[in-house]
């Protein structure tokens, strides 16, 4: 994947989106990462999965993914078609989890207090630059670590060990 | 340079003499936990190619989230678990009967000691603080990585010292103070971060109770949350680790901390609390709740299913009889608990007095099975999350209280305290 990317903002969420929110606990048992895409927001903001377009982004107030270390949260978005998340902050493991399968998350208060549903998004995701052609704008984010970035790249932790591995052998 | 706990576990998991906060480091993983979700683990453990984990020894595998198996769907990963720890030679093992939930077992069974490095595949991994562990949840690739190359890396947290002095009053307990502490910080004032409790009240408080506190911290965001590691500890690691060396990590007296907390829990603390949906940090004194009915109430789970826990509660259940409309259900956090528990007569009691007895493991905690809740109704739980949807419907509200309060509520009818019930329900 290139490291800046485009999107249409499919919904601006609020603070504090928890896990059981983004995939309820019922549906842990369901371990094919791409069928978990089928419960994302089920409960809370089933409207939200059904306007996911390919490549769209979500937009989130602080904390988005507190709660379970349940990777089937950050499968659940990732294969939806989500292109990246964009927050005022992201719960520690979600965080992780996400990065690990190769979804790019991107930290920016200052995004997510301007930025309204079906804006399109410029991420620049080495620099930290986001921009929103429609408004004219252009909003600072925390530029992804390096490491992250690789992992995005690579598509996620599994291929980025079966390359290591590969390669050792 | 002096360091707090988080910073001298880490650097000497990664080598180095010291560490600061926000360094990134590559640390050896002492201690790697799973539970159902070994099954995801497992895939990708398989897509990455290699065919040995990197130590069977250091890895354990407990089924607690859906036990027995509830559907064919759970009883084929439990399935696939089996044969995959047989065919790994992972001794660890912890199946169905066998254990309980993965938090209490890791830690009754010895399994933890101060200073190493744990990681389990479920956020309330932080409980193992209070073994003095540096111990975090993570994802399951991320595991899959870890039984790879058994190493993970990790920024260097920050470190918050939560300091609480005085006492705690009647009825208060550990869970109340967590509760009380989390609505201070909200429920991402710790993110990212370590904790360090420590103070008078800590210090007498079991090792049972400081659990609690470290299980919940991960409800405010912490990575990690640290217990002393004193003679309490000691004493409990004597009878479950006798082989061990109990060599506790203690902060340098100078380290430096983002934040130093000070609570005086004889006066900040005058009641329990209750943490009100659908956010564990929207707490409020239980006395403002007493107008709440209750439908279902739940004593069980990582966070208040242990001996100390039922006790309370078979205390105050003992000769009453649980209201008409409330469904008590209790779940022993682990088989040795719920033995322990038949033997002192606290299961009689309880059975005698109406509640319903769960086999060990999540329960309803998850929202998968053995207790779900209908729309509309409210649930009493020492459990440690209130979700939307998270034991039930979505229009399902749970209310997280400690042992003494979940069983009050559960004679009264309504969230009740401890203290009063007996007045009221058996004028
Ligand atoms: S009891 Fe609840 S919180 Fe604890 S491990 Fe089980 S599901 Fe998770």
């Amino acid at each position: 994947m290139s490291r800046i990317l485009t999107g249409r903002v499919a919904a601006v969420l609020p603070a504090n989106i928890d896990t059981d929110i983004i995939y309820p606990g019922r549906y842990l048992n369901i371990t094919d990462r791409e069928k978990t895409a089928e419960h994302l927001f089920e409960l809370a903001y089933p409207e939200v999965r059904a306007a996911i377009q390919p490549g769209d982004l979500l937009v989130a107030a602080r904390n988005f993914g507190c709660g379970s270390s349940r990777e089937q949260a950050a499968a659940a978005v990732k294969y939806a078609g989500v292109g990246a998340v964009i927050a005022a902050s992201f719960a520690r493991i979600f965080f992780r989890n996400a990065i690990n399968l190769g979804l790019p998350l991107v930290v920016s208060p200052e995004a997510v207090e301007r930025v309204r549903e079906g804006d399109v998004l410029e991420l620049d995701l080495e620099h930290g630059v986001i921009r929103n052609h429609g408004r004219e704008e252009t909003y600072t984010a925390a530029p992804l670590d390096p490491r992250a970035i690789e992992l995005i790249e690579a598509g996620g932790l599994v291929p980025h060990l079966k390359r290591k591995v590969m390669a050792h052998a | 340079m002096p360091m707090t706990i988080a910073e001298k576990i880490l650097a000497r998991a990664s080598g180095r003499p010291s560490v600061q906060p926000d360094e990134i480091v590559v640390a050896r993983v002492d201690l790697a936990m799973s539970h159902e979700n070994a099954d995801l683990v497992r895939k990708s453990f398989a897509e990455i190619g290699v065919k040995r984990v990197w130590d069977p020894e250091r890895i354990v595998i407990i089924l607690d989230h859906r036990v027995p198996a509830e559907s064919e769907r759970t009883a084929t990963t439990h399935k696939a678990i089996r044969e995959f720890v047989a065919a790994q030679g992972i001794r660890n093992f912890y199946d169905v009967g066998r254990g309980g939930i993965c938090h209490q077992v890791l830690t009754e069974r010895g399994h933890v000691l101060p200073g190493m490095v744990v990681v389990g595949t479920d956020s309330h991994t932080t409980t193992h603080g209070a073994f003095g562990a540096f111990a975090t949840g993570i994802g399951a690739t991320e595991m899959a990585g870890v039984w790879t190359e058994g190493e993970l890396w990790f920024k260097v947290p920050s470190t918050i010292r939560i300091e609480v002095e005085g006492k705690l009053r009647p009825w208060v307990s550990a869970k109340d103070l967590i509760l009380y502490i989390i609505g201070q910080l909200g429920s991402d004032g710790a993110d990212y971060r370590a904790v360090e409790f420590d103070g008078a009240v800590i210090r007498t408080m079991s090792v049972a109770s400081r659990m609690t506190l470290a299980n919940l911290s991960m409800e405010m965001g912490a990575k990690v949350a640290f217990t002393p590691a004193d003679e309490k500890l000691r004493d409990y690691l004597a009878e479950r680790a006798p082989a061990a060396l109990f060599e506790p990590v203690e902060p340098d007296p100078d380290a430096a901390y983002e934040r130093v907390i000070r609570i005086d829990a004889s006066k900040e603390l005058a009641e329990p609390v209750v943490a009100c949906p659908h956010s564990v940090d929207n707490v409020r004194p239980v006395s403002s709740l007493t107008d709440i009915e209750v439908h279902q109430a739940v004593l069980g789970s990582c966070t208040n299913g242990r001996l100390e826990d039922l006790e309370v509660a078979a205390c105050l259940l003992s000769g009453h009889r649980v209201h008409p409309r409330v469904r008590l259900l209790v779940i022993p956090a682990s088989q040795e608990i719920y033995l322990e528990a038949i033997k002192l007569g606290y299961i009689q009691t309880m059975l005698e007095a109406g509640a319903m007895i769960n086999p060990s493991g999540c329960g309803p905690c998850v929202g998968v099975h053995q207790g779900i809740l209908a729309a509309g109704e409210n649930c009493i739980s020492s459990t440690n999350r209130n979700f939307i949807g998270r034991m039930g419907s979505k229009d399902s509200r749970v209310y997280l209280a400690s042992p003494a309060v979940v069983a009050a509520s559960a004679l009264a009818g309504h969230i009740a305290l401890p203290a009063e019930v007996g007045e009221e329900v058996f004028a």
